[in-house]
């Protein structure tokens, strides 16, 4: 919200400076946004009188000015200077504001240099309005009466040289949404004295021709209370240039004095107000919610066709105004307006926010309404439009009329005066609790040796103890608050404070990164095309607002945005891209449909180019290497998972498998992107990724902290060497197992070491085969192997390998 | 007898000819295989200096107590001789051998990836540790959560303008019942630990919070971490030496003055913004000093309602909660500039903003490297 300094001192006797209020504003919890001291921008624009304007000699439009200025004050000398000036106003004698070179303009945000317009010198400016950013008009530059005094500063002449604050009011302050509110609680924290003018109730002198009436389930909670007034024989027109100064200097535009009364009590007491033409009003008005279609074209140009259940006021014609919302085209006031009905009523908080959204309406009253405005106000803000209205447009006024009642706020909270001790840590004499409470309009009374406060009702917003605690609390400074230790519940050395899956996010991170990923955060919500993509994007993960068609649905994983990111790096030229991802992706739109992966992608080469022959192009063993590494740091026996080709179909059908404890429950999925699923990303290949599925990973089953022991045998370990050749499908896995079950207490490890396969494999295998070579490695436990037991070992290997893969021992 | 007169005079001359010949051929072996030839010429079966020792057995034996002895030390110098020659024949093959070993020294390793921690993790990390010091666990929630737990559990009805000025992202719902929302606040895991947990209650719950705004300097996503503790007998004060210690160890000072501002959030009551003493020298942040203030956070004393959802008695216990942006504060500390650069993965960025994958933080050893 914003005011003025001098509006502020209409309700506040200080001799505090604006820098000073702006700091206790802050404190108080009225944030100040900004402090705008117009001295600042347009203190160097100062009165000028135009010698003599004459025609420029190359323009028609132009007008050439010898304009007679005060460089150095109005004491001094004065000086000419010759101007050039396109305004149609620019005339001999006029009184104008003058610019010299260097000033800076704040309408067009430059600097004024010196110049040749059309082949003549222009040494300054004559200002329009605009220019100043005082108004929009720039229809012509200002021009001042006779009596301006020559030399001066402008803003000193035009009274502009007045600070305007902006406040941030947080929503439990609708009484801070007027500047009397302000300087309560200003005066509250001793930073001045309230002077807030008192409202005097001005006679009717006769009864209002137009009768109000509030339906029965209205008055029920809606609108309980409406006070109303007509004034006969007014004179509509401009407003005053006080008043004018006064709603520009808070960036309202003025429209006629009618409107602008009601702009000003909004702002001043947080009280708005509604003006009807009463001669456009047919009939007495109601209010009463509207029906389903009906439609209003508002104050602001639209029309608004409107749901059921929206306060209205309404005559015989129909809904002319939205209740707390905004007034109707229709009955609203003109220049022509003579007599004028005058709206104060009381419009519930809930119903006018539910309806201003519903209907897309911003405005200053219901922003005011939204937050609550004091239902004990009516009246007054009549009484105070009546007195500006008589003042500036006359006319004859009625009795006021309100209909329905003022709904009862009065309500009182217990305060106990160590509560402040207790919650807030500062200790605030109960004298200067009560005082401060008085100051802010609460009435503390004794009651059974307890405080009792009953609340004001300009303060919906103070509901218990805990509010006036907060009052006392703020109004005495949290700055003076001091710190104090918080012990922890047990004592002694911490304990860890990291769930089993946290923990495991961070080992899977950090694993990640050292096998040498760079980790990335991008956006739960993709496109629906690309959620689709990758198995998800379905209604139930659908945004009902996304920020855009890009940002639509909620992620299945987080690999498409891994894709996604490596589309762009792609795209800015990086060739070698590892990226992962922990995050949370969704399998539906419920709370519980969340879960957790460490996603992962490799894509182009999997180093830049150099010299040893490193850089190659991904391939699912990278994927493999990166999930087995992450599973491994989480205690899985990555050797006891079964490769399983069931990937979902985003992944290579041949080039990709789940790795699992068993097919039904998946730990993690692995291989070669599928070519469709880098289209639909827009990735060039060739790519790899993969995911772990991290909330499927077991618990560790006991807590057994202490390792078995260590059985390291002390006699020599045999190597044994085989090839086999068998079918090019057949997997090495079954080749492994076989090697490994042929004798399972000598068979310590067996592994691949040499694959041979291919055109050339085909050639001198013949079709269809592949050579595989085995090793194996036999560990006896208590004794050195003889050649002949390392022989029938080989034997059982031969034979388990042979059945298993239906190949052959390769000759 | 002209044999004895041979070993009694000219056998000495003859030895010292021998020593003097198979010495010089010894020096002048090139190579281990002619030193080798050498020695078998000498030493050998057949050598001229093993013959000689065969003939000892000629003589009489006087002529062989004087010549045993001189033969023997003959082979037994040829022999030392002959081990020193190889010495060093060896030491200069081996020269020769390192000396013709070379290789480019100021090559590249062959490469190894070298990847990074993104900086909103390696933050929340950092602030998981010291908040673990001061006895507060970790606790989350889901990131969909039901409109009661975002806003109506934390004392935000349906009405508050505060609901509508945060800017929420809606699930569709076909079924036009209540829509669900994308946690707007980290808040709501709040009102779901209460209940898990009851009081006392020490946690932080850091994680990814959603609102509609885009623009230089809001993003739909970001991070937020709250922070609640409840007990019998805490408050602002002890909040306030809570985020005290918070932001001196977070930003690795001596010491952070912070300033508590009051100010409204529905689930707080009082509420207080706070700000940390600082200054800004040539453009960087200097936490701690100086004459600015720094709006960081939103707290306050747990509205009474609020600890009510949470299936707490508001009569026994109270406390406090308090809520930042990782973000926000990962780029105060580390000087990144930009957010919107934060969630786009540009390797760029993330390898010049990120941290090394085993530097994990920790209060014994410090939180920044």
């Amino acid at each position: 919200m914003k005011f003025t300094l001098s509006w502020l001192k209409e309700h506040l006797d200080t001799e505090a400076t604006a820098e000073e209020i702006a700091e206790t504003l802050t404190d108080l919890g009225l944030e100040l946004e900004s402090l705008e001291d117009p001295s600042a921008s347009l203190g160097a624009f100062t009165i000028c009188r135009v010698i003599e304007a004459g025609p420029h000699p190359d323009a028609d439009r132009l007008r050439l000015c010898r304009v007679e200025t005060w460089p150095n004050g109005p004491a001094s000398p004065s000086e000419e200077v010759q101007v050039v000036c396109g305004a149609p106003n620019a005339r001999t004698g006029l009184i104008g504001v003058f610019a010299r070179p260097g000033t800076h303009i704040p309408g067009t945000g430059v600097d004024l240099k010196p110049g040749v317009i059309r082949g003549v010198e222009s040494n300054g400016m004559l200002c329009s309005e605009r220019e100043l950013m005082v108004s929009d008009d720039h229809d012509g530059i200002i021009d001042l009466p006779e009596s301006a005094p020559l030399g001066a500063r402008y803003i000193d002449y035009a009274g502009l040289n007045d600070p305007v604050f902006d406040i941030a009011i947080t929503p439990n302050r609708p009484d801070a949404l007027g500047v009397a509110g302000v300087a309560r609680d200003l005066a509250a924290r001793g930073i001045g004295r309230v002077k807030t003018p008192a409202i005097e109730a001005v006679e009717g002198k006769f009864p209002s021709p137009i009768a109000v009436k509030i339906a029965d389930d209205v008055a029920a909670g809606a609108c309980p209370v409406f006070a109303g007034r007509l004034i006969r024989g007014v004179q509509n027109g401009p407003s005053p240039a006080w008043l004018q100064k006064k709603l520009r200097a808070i960036g309202l535009r003025p429209i006629s004095k009618l409107v602008d009364i009601t702009n000003l009590i909004t702002f001043d007491r947080g009280r708005p107000l509604h003006v009807f033409d009463a001669a456009k009003v047919t009939g007495d008005l109601v209010v009463r919610f509207s029906r389903e279609g009906e439609a209003l074209l508002a104050l602001d140009g639209k029309t608004y066709v409107l749901p059921e259940g929206v306060t209205v006021i309404a005559d015989d014609n129909g809904v002319e105004s939205l209740g707390g919302i905004m007034g109707g085209e229709h009955s609203g006031c003109t220049e022509e307006t003579t007599d004028v009905f005058v709206e104060a009523a009381w419009f519930d908080p809930v119903r006018t926010a539910l309806s201003g959204r519903k209907l897309k309406i911003n405005s200053d009253a219901r922003y005011r309404f939204d937050r609550g405005v004091d239902p004990e106000s009516c009246v007054d803000g009549i009484e105070l439009a009546t007195k500006l209205i008589l003042e500036l447009c006359g006319g004859e006024p009625s009795e006021v009329l309100v209909a329905g009642k003022t709904p009862d706020t009065a309500r009182s909270y217990r305060l106990d005066p160590a509560r402040c001790a207790s919650l807030v840590g500062m200790d605030i004499p109960e004298a200067e609790q009560r005082r401060i409470l008085e100051a802010l309009g609460f009435t503390p009374r004794d009651e059974d040796g307890k405080i009792m406060v009953g609340v004001p009702s300009w303060r919906p917003d103070v509901m218990g103890e805990a509010d006036l605690v907060e009052e006392v609390a703020r109004v005495a400074s949290l700055t003076k608050l001091e710190a104090k230790p918080l012990p922890r519940i047990s004592s002694g050395v911490t304990r860890p404070t990291l769930t089993l899956g946290q923990k495991r996010e961070a080992q899977v991170r950090r694993t990640l990164a050292a096998q040498g990923m760079n980790e990335c955060v991008t956006y739960s919500f993709i496109a629906q095309t690309q959620a689709a993509a990758f198995g998800g994007g379905d209604d139930s993960v659908r945004l009902e607002n996304p920020i855009s068609s890009e940002m639509s649905h909620m992620r299945p994983d987080p690999l498409p945005g891994l894709l996604a990111a490596a589309a762009r790096n792609q795209a800015r030229g990086a060739a070698e891209i590892a990226l992962f991802e922990i995050g949370p992706g969704w399998s539906g739109g419920e709370p519980e449909d969340q879960r957790i992966t460490a996603s992962g992608v490799i894509v182009g080469a999997t180093a830049p180019r150099e010299w040893s022959g490193a850089r190659r192009a991904p391939d699912l063993w990278d994927a493999k290497a990166a999930a087995e590494a992450a599973l491994s740091a989480l205690n899985v026996n990555v050797e006891r998972l079964m490769p399983l080709r069931q990937a979902p179909e985003w992944f290579h059908p041949g080039r990709s498998a789940v790795l699992g404890l068993g097919p039904k429950n998946p730990l993690a999925v692995f291989g070669e992107l599928h070519p469709r699923a880098l289209e639909a990303m827009d990735v060039k290949g060739p790519a790899v990724a993969f995911t772990i599925y991290l909330d499927n990973v077991p618990a560790p089953k006991s807590r057994a902290i202490a390792r078995p022991a260590l059985a390291a045998s002390d006699f020599q370990a045999v190597e044994r060497d085989f090839a086999f050749v068998v079918d090019a499908r057949t997997e090495a896995e079954t080749l492994l197992r076989a090697a490994r079950g042929a004798d399972k207490k000598l068979v310590e490890s067996a592994a691949i070491f040499d694959v041979f396969d291919g055109p050339r494999a085909a050639q001198s295998l013949g079709e269809g085969k592949k050579s595989l070579a085995l090793s194996i490695r036999l560990q006896p436990r208590d004794r050195t192997l003889t050649d002949e037991e390392i022989e029938a070992v080989a034997k059982k290997v031969v034979a388990a390998v042979t059945k298993a893969t239906g190949g052959e021992l390769r000759g | 007898m002209d044999g004895q007169d041979d070993y009694g005079q000219g056998g000495a001359a003859e030895l010292e000819g021998l020593r003097a010949q198979w010495f010089a051929r010894i020096a002048e072996a090139a190579d281990e295989s002619a030193l080798e030839t050498v020695r078998v010429g000498a030493l050998g079966k057949k050598g001229e200096v093993s013959l000689k020792m065969r003939e000892l057995g000629k003589m009489t034996p006087e002529q062989r107590q004087t010549a045993g002895p001189a033969l023997n030390a003959l082979k037994d110098e040829l022999n030392s001789a002959l081990a020193a020659r190889r010495a060093s024949l060896a030491d200069a093959a081996l020269a020769e051998r390192l000396r013709a070993e070379w290789l480019d020294v100021t090559l590249a390793p062959r490469p190894s990836r070298r990847g990074a921690i993104h900086p909103v993790s390696q933050v929340t990390e950092e602030v998981a540790a010291i908040f673990a010091d001061m006895g507060f666990g970790v606790a989350e929630g889901p990131q969909i959560e039901t409109a009661w737990y975002n806003f109506d559990a934390l004392n935000i009805p349906g009405h508050h303008p505060a609901r509508a000025e945060m800017d929420t992202f809606y699930m569709a719902r076909a079924d036009g019942g209540d829509p669900h929302v994308l946690r707007t606040h980290t808040s709501p895991v709040q009102i779901r630990t209460m209940q898990a947990e009851g009081a006392p209650l020490r946690i932080i719950a850091p994680g990814r919070v959603y609102r509609s705004d885009f623009d230089q300097t809001h993003t739909p996503m970001f991070h937020q971490v709250e922070g609640l503790a409840i007990d019998r007998d805490i408050s602002m004060a002890n909040l306030k030496w809570v985020l005290e210690e918070f932001f001196a160890a977070f930003f690795e000072v001596d010491g952070v003055e912070t300033r508590f501002r009051a100010s409204h959030f529905p689930f707080t009551e009082p509420s207080a913004e706070v700000d940390i003493r600082c200054s800004w020298v040539d453009g960087q942040l200097k936490v701690g000093e100086g004459d600015g203030w720094l709006e960081v956070l939103g707290s306050g004393m747990v509205h009474p309602k609020v600890l009510e959802y949470g299936g707490i008695d508001p009569s026994q216990w109270q406390g406090f909660a308090f809520g930042m942006g990782i973000d926000r504060i990962a780029m105060l500390k580390y000087g990144i500039p930009d957010l919107r650069a934060f969630f786009d993965s540009d390797l760029r960025w993330l390898r010049h903003y990120g941290f090394a994958a085993l530097d994990i933080p920790t209060m014994r050893g410090g939180l920044s490297a």
